[in-house]
């Protein structure tokens, strides 16, 4: 990884290590930070594997490729991975632990040994998880959600990957105790609640949420353990237990943990389209303020996956209600980043593309996800398609597409080279487009009726599916140059010194890339993070 | 929030909280050998919460720390409340 | 790496605390399905909670209050500078986690005597309200036992550190920290107590 550096002095080598275990056993939040990106972008490309897999076999009714419990088992490990192997570490942990400490002015997080175990943790689930597909009754087959009665008694390896997902759990946990103790405890003098890039203060509210959200997760997950190898019928209507209360426990958690994969989102696109139109951020105290009320929104409206699982017609229409006060905070930050751009010198580059996508897409799947909140409207469209497509569009248009705009933004910082402009534009075209034709589809096919996690569908179907195969072609083949171009850029491409980006935030103060001291001396912070003023470009 | 003194808590202060805590022991242990129906559970939570706080406010010094974590604590009782509370919009009205 | 940095007690407090909430909301889930399930079954949660041996309850409720003031007056030792003392105190603090673990374990060996325990013929038999209730007490007190022996565990490694003089009156946070820990595995048993052992 090393050795095709610049030769200046930087966290790459000023410390004079720079073997394999100077990586894997560093407390410097920037090593840390890599090794995250590194990890979780792997897992993300196992994902993308699995999802064009399941998108050939539905390419035509009936079986094409592989055999119904194999395609169980694919959706299955397709939603584990990207769910708690790549969305919900890859901002905090990759992004969040490269940029946060220096965006405050610190030299390091405040736990740099927590840190490094929470990365380990992260390891050491993702490979239960990758061990449970392989033993006992191979992989699960029960899809992300892990629901009862179902997981409780299939013979597939839901135990171990269970198990895997509740240490990744409390890898999450430590990111999140370490981000609010350092946001609080070690900023630089004049760093006031009110300069705070708006990306850090979207962690302080992922982190919150991570702190508050996860361990209920880690009880459900114990549960579903306890059920399965002890028998305690917690969830099993013949001996008492009720099956719904499950699906609470499970989305008091992961209804939450939606917000801790588009908060930090949201952040970078806030830190990303100032930068771009030369202007300082329109509403940036509404915008800190909406991260911390959409946390605090979101963990009241767990409820509105359920409305069809037998819940009780009060708590529909109570959820269905709080669902619709999440849209006023997400709505104030659409509305913000649009006003920042309104009369901005606006420069369309790669990072700034994909934030503006991000605002499309995930404009797209927010209004989407009001036609599922609505329970009259949810009734028709639950467990379809529209839902897949849905949470696609949240999740991939809007946090992945943050985390491309992140990659194009932060990584030449860190590398000290960059990737070629002309491709990433062209890559970003190809994934737009694919993008739209993939997941719109889907949600069409969901409104005519396709169900969601169906191993074969109506010929009906079959032509809006071929479409929607062909859209995930044009996705992958832009995805595959993006990534061409962006590590050959990072690796070998011209350098990138200096602050080209015109950034004003601390971390494009620094030299990059950054040494592992971050700054000379103690940094004081004298302007506001989106001060063009005095920035040169 | 900045100055953290070290508050030292004298022993007789603690020794006083650990017989309070054990009054209410024996009150709560009491209360409940009484037939009292549904108040039962009143007043046996009433007397936990009661010695949850002696414990939070002067064992873990709850008491003399700055008005942050009293915040973030109050912050974490209300989110488990909500979680428990909106559940039962359910548990309720099934 | 360690010579740059700077102590931050009330950061490393601060973290604590936090850890403690994650605690605190672990416990809840199962406080939550409590709740739940007391609600749809309150006769079968009276007849099993009768069941319990609330003599050994309050017991194990004077023995932990006991440790959490021996762990508490630790560390009021320790910041007096008064080592010997801090180190007794926390034998005390573990040896009544000792006591208390071993009346547990003659609490649950009596149930299981009885053939209650998870997935057991005997609650399977029985009317499930009362599955459901036995099944949540073993979890309840299981997880909560656990959390006794991790914290005595911690407690004994802070011990050593302040016997060898690595804690001292000036620096004492880590013991502050596990006295933290160990009063949160207290507050888990006040309110599991009662729930359990005396409501019903």
């Amino acid at each position: 990884m090393s050795d095709m550096q610049p030769t200046a002095p930087s966290f790459w080598n000023d410390t004079g290590k720079t073997g394999l275990t100077s990586w894997i056993f560093s407390t410097d939040h920037k090593r840390i930070g890599l090794l995250y990106f590194y990890t979780t972008i792997s897992f993300f490309l196992v994902g993308v594997v699995l999802g064009l897999l399941l998108r050939i076999e539905l390419m035509a009714p009936g079986r094409t490729i592989m055999g119904a419990q194999t395609y169980n088992a694919l959706f299955t490990v397709h939603g584990v991975v990207m769910i708690f192997l790549f969305i919900i570490p890859g901002i905090p942990g990759a992004f969040g632990n490269m940029v946060m400490p220096i965006q405050v002015g610190a030299r390091d997080v405040s736990f740099p040994r927590l840190n490094l175990l929470s990365w380990w943790l992260y390891i050491i689930g993702a490979v239960i998880i990758l061990v449970s597909l392989f033993s006992g009754g191979g992989a699960p087959d029960t899809g992300w959600t892990f629901y009862v009665p179902f997981s409780s008694r299939t013979g597939t390896n839901v135990s171990l990957a269970v198990f895997g997902v509740f240490i990744v759990g409390f890898s999450s946990i430590l990111t999140g105790v370490n981000f609010v103790t350092t946001i609080h405890r070690l900023r630089a003098e004049g760093m006031t609640w009110s300069r705070i890039p708006l990306f850090t203060w979207s962690l302080y509210a992922t982190a919150w949420v991570q702190i508050l959200a996860t361990p209920i997760l880690a009880i459900t997950l114990v549960l579903v353990m306890a059920e399965r190898v002890l028998g305690t019928g917690l969830f099993d209507p013949t001996r008492g237990g009720d099956p719904v209360m499950y699906q609470h426990l499970f989305w008091i958690y992961s209804h939450p943990a939606v917000y801790i994969m588009i908060l930090p989102a949201m952040g970078i696109v806030s830190d990303i389209i100032p930068v771009f139109s030369r202007k300082p951020i329109f509403g940036y105290k509404m915008i800190a303020f909406s991260s911390l009320a959409i946390a605090a929104a979101g963990s009241l409206v767990w409820g509105h996956h359920m409305f069809t699982s037998g819940m009780s017609d009060t708590a529909v229409v109570v959820f269905s209600f709080l669902t619709f006060i999440v849209a006023i905070p997400s709505a104030i930050k659409v509305f913000n980043w649009i006003s920042t751009l309104y009369k901005g010198s606006i420069s369309l580059e790669a990072p700034m593309l994909f934030a503006l996508s991000f605002i499309l897409l995930f404009s797209i799947g927010g209004l989407s996800g009001l036609i599922l909140g609505a329970a009259a409207t949810d009734v028709h469209v639950h467990d379809t398609h529209f839902v897949v497509g849905h949470f696609h569009y949240v999740m991939f248009g809007g946090t992945g597409f943050a985390i491309f705009a992140a990659m194009h933004y932060w990584l030449p910082k860190f590398y000290g080279r960059r990737y070629k402009e002309k491709p990433a534009i062209v890559a970003w075209a190809l994934m737009f487009t694919g993008f739209n034709i993939l997941y719109f589809t889907m949600q069409v096919l969901g409104m005519k009726g396709m169900p969601r996690r169906y191993y074969d569908y109506l010929p009906e179907f079959g032509p809006l599916n071929l479409v929607a195969t062909i859209g995930s072609w044009i996705l992958a083949a832009g995805l595959i140059l993006m990534l061409v171009n962006l590590f050959r850029g990072l690796f070998r491409g011209e350098p990138f010194d200096g602050n080209p980006w015109g950034g004003a935030t601390l971390e494009w103060s620094v030299a990059t890339p950054p040494p592992t001291e971050n700054f000379e001396g103690e940094p004081v912070v004298t302007h506001g993070p989106y001060d063009f003023s005095g920035v040169k470009k | 929030m900045d100055q953290h003194q070290p508050h030292i808590v004298s022993n007789t202060k603690l020794i006083g909280i650990w017989l309070a805590l054990l009054v209410l022991t024996a009150l709560t242990v009491a209360i409940t050998r009484v037939e009292l129906g549904g108040y039962k559970v009143v007043g046996a939570l009433t007397v936990a919460c009661a010695k949850a706080g002696l414990v939070i406010a002067v064992f873990m010094h709850m008491k003399y720390e700055g008005v942050l974590l009293r915040w973030l604590l109050f912050l974490t009782l209300v989110t488990l409340a909500i979680f428990i509370g909106f559940t039962f919009f359910d548990v309720l009205y099934r | 790496m360690s010579g740059h940095e700077h102590r931050d007690d009330y950061g490393a407090k601060l973290g604590m605390w936090l850890f403690l909430f994650t605690e605190l909301l672990l416990f809840g889930g199962l406080f939550l399905l409590y709740a739940v399930y007391l609600k749809r079954y309150p006769h079968e949660f009276a007849s099993g909670g009768k069941q319990l041996n609330w003599v050994l309850g309050s017991i194990n409720t004077v023995i932990l209050l006991t440790s959490s003031l021996a762990a508490a007056m630790a560390v009021t030792s320790i910041q007096r500078g008064e080592a010997r003392r801090t180190v007794a105190l926390l034998g005390g603090t573990i040896l009544c986690a000792g006591g208390f673990m071993v009346i547990k374990y003659v609490e649950w060996s009596a149930k299981f005597g009885h053939g209650i325990y998870p997935g057991s013929e005997h609650l399977k038999a029985g009317p499930p309200g009362e599955s459901v209730f036995f099944s949540l007490y073993f979890l309840s007190t299981g997880i909560h036992g656990l959390h006794v022996v991790i914290g005595a565990i911690l407690l004994g490694w802070i011990a050593l550190k302040v016997r060898g003089g690595e804690l001292n009156a000036g620096n004492n946070i880590l013991l502050e920290n596990g006295a933290l820990y160990w009063h949160l595995v207290d507050l888990i048993w006040i309110f599991i107590f009662p729930l359990y052992y005396l409501i019903l």
